[in-house]
């Protein structure tokens, strides 16, 4: 941050080393964020997320200024919905996710991705509390490091290039059923870990 | 609701990675907008999606991206849930009621032969996404599939090799299965269907819909 806009003087309040926080951490940060709109705590979670949501964006394809105003967009609805987030429903990982992904593909597609509403069936499902909750967004990442290197490749050609099945199919020059296979093993595999029941 | 017919893990796992194509996410977000069970697993992904997204290398953002932010936060009113419309037909899921006024015996049908008609969702894309109305009785002709193809009924029922199908299943398949579908209800048998195939698929629909009465 040597260059640091004219006018910025929260900067130097959230100077602060986020080297060491953990994934709890940022959705503990992001629930204050839905109970206090704090621009310092916005702030924080801007510098750790906003690299990350823009990888994402230009692994799905959005180049250039693009990507940089689709990332903009998306860093806007934090702030603009941060009411709604729910710190035992999802990491804040995961929420931030969904939000890049779906503006990514309403901006790509010139249409809103259909979704199911969070709301209407908020208080009958049974979630994981949010330490579970927690332990599941870090537990995931080492288990994908685990899987055989053929199913970690079609888990990242859909989340990061958003490719269909049909799609990885051609790229790799395999039968769609194999495509399919190949993410349902991984997928069962990673589930495997959630529970706790894969041993490595 | 008794769902007996779920979504596979891989059309999941497509789903919450963002990488369905309009119709076939329309079909997805439907079933898990009334299933527990797939809701769960879609949760789950996506929380698969939060670990990858930490997982990136970061890329550099313009260094005026959070000024410009922090300039327009005051201006921001907090966005507001959007409430489905509360006389919403219950036949209708919320994710499907976004694009249908009314009810399902209102759209216009289009008729393609007697006791077989379509309504085509309002958008362009690859693959298939419309609803399909058959009459008791009728089927279709056996046939295979290009790509996957989704279908989950919201009135009626139909049985196939599989099994029977009735409100909130979903028939998700791909080209590895035939299957011949035949409307065992007593009334129309209303499906939303997707496919994820190119325009090939176009000239297969064609011959998929004929009733095989008469052959
Ligand atoms: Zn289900």
């Amino acid at each position: 941050m040597n260059n640091r806009p004219p006018g910025e003087d929260l900067e130097n309040i959230v100077q602060i080393s986020q080297a060491d926080m953990a994934s709890s951490d940022w959705s503990d940060l992001l629930a204050s964020l839905s109970e206090n709109a704090d621009k310092r705590v916005y702030a924080r979670l801007f510098h750790h997320f906003a690299p990350k949501v823009k990888a994402y964006i230009v692994r799905l394809g959005v180049n250039g200024g693009a990507a940089e105003e689709v990332t903009q967009e998306v860093m806007l609805s934090i702030w603009r919905k941060a009411h709604m987030y729910h710190p035992e429903k999802a990491a804040a990982s995961t929420w931030i996710f969904r939000l890049a992904r779906n503006q990514s593909i309403d901006w790509m597609r010139k249409q809103k991705y259909p979704l199911y509403s969070l709301e209407e069936w908020s208080d009958t499902a049974a979630e994981p509390g949010q330490g579970e909750q927690e332990v599941l967004s870090d537990r995931v990442a080492k288990a994908i490091s685990l899987l055989p290197e053929k199913q970690s490749q079609v888990i990242y050609m859909s989340y990061f290039e958003g490719r269909s099945h049909g799609d990885i199919a051609s790229r790799l020059d395999i039968p769609l059923g194999s495509v399919k296979s190949r993410i349902r093993l991984a997928s069962e595999k990673l589930k495997q870990i959630w529970g706790g029941e894969y041993e490595h | 609701m008794n769902i007996n017919h779920h979504l596979d893990d891989a059309t999941l796992i497509s789903y919450s990675a963002g990488a369905l194509s309009q119709g076939m996410a329309l079909v997805v977000a439907t079933h898990i907008s009334i299933c527990d069970q797939c809701r769960q697993l879609a949760e789950a992904n996506d929380a698969l999606g939060g670990a990858l997204l930490e997982s990136l290398d970061s890329e550099k953002v313009g260094d005026t991206m959070l000024a410009n932010l922090l300039s327009q936060l005051d201006d921001q009113p907090p966005e507001t849930v959007t409430l489905a419309p509360v006389k919403r037909d219950p036949e209708i899921p919320v994710p499907l009621s976004d694009y249908i006024d009314g009810s399902l015996d209102q759209l216009e049908w289009k008729r393609i032969v007697p006791g077989v008609a379509y309504y085509d969702m309002p958008w362009e894309g690859r693959g298939v996404s419309r609803l399909l109305r058959i009459a008791p009785g009728k089927s279709m002709l056996a046939h295979t599939h290009d790509g996957n193809e989704l279908t989950m009924v919201l009135r009626g029922s139909f049985s196939d090799e599989v099994g029977r199908f009735c409100r909130g299943d979903v028939a998700d398949l791909d080209d590895q299965i035939e299957h011949q579908p035949l409307v065992d209800s007593e009334e129309d048998c209303i499906c939303l269907i997707a496919t994820d195939a190119p325009l090939r698929f176009t000239t297969l629909f064609g011959k998929l819909v004929q009733p095989i009465t008469g052959f």
